[in-house]
């Protein structure tokens, strides 16, 4: 405040070159993104020439080397394993940050919460190993092969479930506790208080918590590799193994050439455009939460 | 509060990075205009089954004669064998022997590579013919039973689209790549081999240096013979087994200087620790 009520010309100087480093830097993030666009257009673009962009979606199945560039099966892989994922993660996730701020002792709470940012940490490469020599061995005794889709939806949601509760958990802790005491002085019991003021109340931030879970599921990339089968077919069911576009580009990208390579990269493209697609949205969704 | 006091640590660290990089490339422009110490380059291009062992070999080169470069791409075996011939590479690496239209060209081996089918060890099959694995990878054959296993269906792994060992796998039992429908596709052999010790209902093919290293770790799978011959590194070497090929550099005219000495350093024994870590078989000696 001080500072503010006795400006010095140094002080201007400092605050404006303070103003031009923020703006270059927000500058070179937003260059970024569509650096990255331009280049996956750059690289792609010899086999769109070619074949066009119809032919990737008309084309019934992917492969690359005899011509047939079919990407819709994989479409479908990124979208199912992510929707299954998300939809085992998020009552879990939810239920969990409820649990921590409403339920648990302070103490069990604390423990717990560290034990989630534990999950958080581990790498993707972990959960893939652990579903490939774990979960894929049990899940063909159940129903062979047990790399399938089934297998990478739990594996996923596993993975994105403490996201969703470490940011479900800070924005219910970011609820005023006016608001919860209030409801608790009019005589609201604890479950009642939970479901119609502090869930309302940081609905916002819940929807975060599962936008961003949603975004880790689709680009995740080595646990879906392992853990998936990686055919490229549409799935008859959830014991059928699955590609997303992650892994076909995880696992042909070393060894294309030429028109393959190209074609990998389109892949790269359609995925860019089903995140920009969630982005859109989840800005709708928190459009509305907002206003 | 933290990441404030952090930051000029971070700044100071990343200038520390960036100082000798600087220099390197100020002292890499300085020598290559001063002629008499320009480092030696070699060029090697080709095979993508090649090119990681080549590039480990490179490696190791670099660090015994300070002052050359060894410059590896990768690009398939025809890319090799073109860049040999118009000279765009003095080295090319080629995964198989050379056509009878290529013998304008100089091969050497500097390793063997060779492909069998895994299963779990669990598995009562313990040989099958090759029509009965062309029948399994088509999926005219989906049983275990059907072959003389157990009743349980089969799990057919392969590799993914652009990987060698597929091309292998595919031109021995005369397979289009399109033809093979598989139940987990994946990408390299140490993954194979996980999904085979996991699953006693599968079957894949993987590189017979890579298998027999996991079965010495104590990795419950077999290798299946081809043809009555056991699938064994020693068999690979006398030639008798019939998936497998030599990893070549071949060169427009016999090698001379830098060329002929990192030949030789790749054929050394000394070196053959780096062709067994890449899963090849080296040499006969």
């Amino acid at each position: 405040m001080k500072i503010l009520s006795k400006p010095s010309i140094l002080y201007h100087w400092r605050a404006k070159a303070f103003v031009y480093l923020l703006q270059s830097l927000a500058l070179a993030s937003g260059a970024i993104v569509l650096l990255i666009v331009g280049f996956l257009l750059r690289e792609s673009l010899p086999i769109l020439r070619q074949v066009g962009m119809v032919r990737f979606f008309s084309d019934r199945t992917w492969h690359p080397t005899s011509g047939e560039f079919g990407l819709y099966p994989m479409l479908w892989g990124s979208m199912l394993v992510t929707i299954g994922g998300v939809a085992i993660a998020t009552p879990l996730g939810l239920s969990s940050a409820i649990f921590c701020q409403y339920y648990a002792p302070p103490m069990v709470a604390q423990a717990y919460r560290r034990l989630i940012e534990l999950l958080a940490g581990i790498p993707s490469v972990i959960y893939g190993l652990w579903g490939l020599v774990v979960l894929v061995p049990l899940i063909s005794r159940l129903h062979p092969p047990g790399t399938s889709l089934l297998t990478g939806l739990l594996v996923l949601a596993l993975m994105i479930l403490p996201t969703i509760a470490l940011v479900a958990d800070t924005s219910l802790a970011n609820v005023p506790p006016s608001y919860l005491q209030g409801a608790a002085a009019l005589g609201l019991g604890r479950w009642a208080i939970v479901r119609s003021v502090a869930i309302p109340a940081a609905r916002a931030g819940l929807s975060t918590a599962v936008v961003l879970g949603t975004g880790r599921a689709i680009g995740e990339t080595m646990a879906v590799l392992m853990v998936c089968g990686n055919v490229v077919q549409m799935p008859e069911g959830l014991f059928s193994p699955v590609r997303t576009l992650t892994a076909n580009m995880a696992l042909e990208m070393a060894y294309a050439m030429a028109d393959h390579r190209s074609a990998l990269f389109v892949s790269g493209l359609v995925l860019m455009a089903l995140v920009g697609l969630l982005v859109a949205i989840a800005e709708g969704i928190n459009g509305e939460v907002y206003d | 509060m933290k990441s404030i006091q952090n930051s000029p640590f971070k700044t100071a660290a990343g200038l520390f990075l960036i100082l000798p990089f600087c220099l390197s490339l100020a002292a890499c422009s300085g020598s290559s205009t001063s002629q008499p110490n320009a480092p030696k380059k070699l060029v090697l291009t080709g095979s993508s089954t090649v090119a990681p062992l080549v590039g480990e070999l490179g490696k190791r080169y670099e660090a015994q004669h300070p002052g050359t470069r060894i410059d590896v791409q990768s690009g398939g075996s025809s890319r090799g064998i073109s860049d040999a011939r118009q000279g765009t590479a003095e080295i090319g690496m080629v995964s198989r022997g050379l056509k009878s239209d290529e013998a304008d060209l100089q091969a050497v081996t500097i390793a063997q590579d060779g492909i069998s089918m895994i299963v779990h060890k669990s598995n009562p099959i313990a040989t099958l013919k090759d029509e009965e694995i062309i029948d399994i990878y088509t999926k005219k054959t989906t049983q275990w039973k059907a072959i003389g296993g157990g009743d349980r269906p089969i799990t057919v792994v392969s590799k993914a689209e652009g990987r060698s060992t597929l091309e292998l796998f595919a031109k021995y039992f005369k397979l289009e790549t399109k033809d093979i429908k598989a139940d987990s596709v994946i990408g390299e052999n140490a993954q194979a081999i996980k999904l085979v010790a996991g699953n006693p209902d599968a079957i894949a093919y993987v590189s017979i240096g890579a298998a027999e290293y996991e079965i010495t770790q104590g990795s419950p799978i077999k290798l299946l013979p081809i043809k009555g011959v056991e699938a064994t590194t020693a068999n690979i070497l006398n030639g008798k087994f019939p998936i497998s090929r030599p990893l070549n550099l071949v060169t427009k005219a016999a090698p001379t200087g830098l060329a002929k000495e990192f030949i030789e350093f790749a054929q050394a024994k000394a070196n053959e620790d780096i062709v067994k870590a890449q899963y090849f078989v080296p040499l006969a000696r």
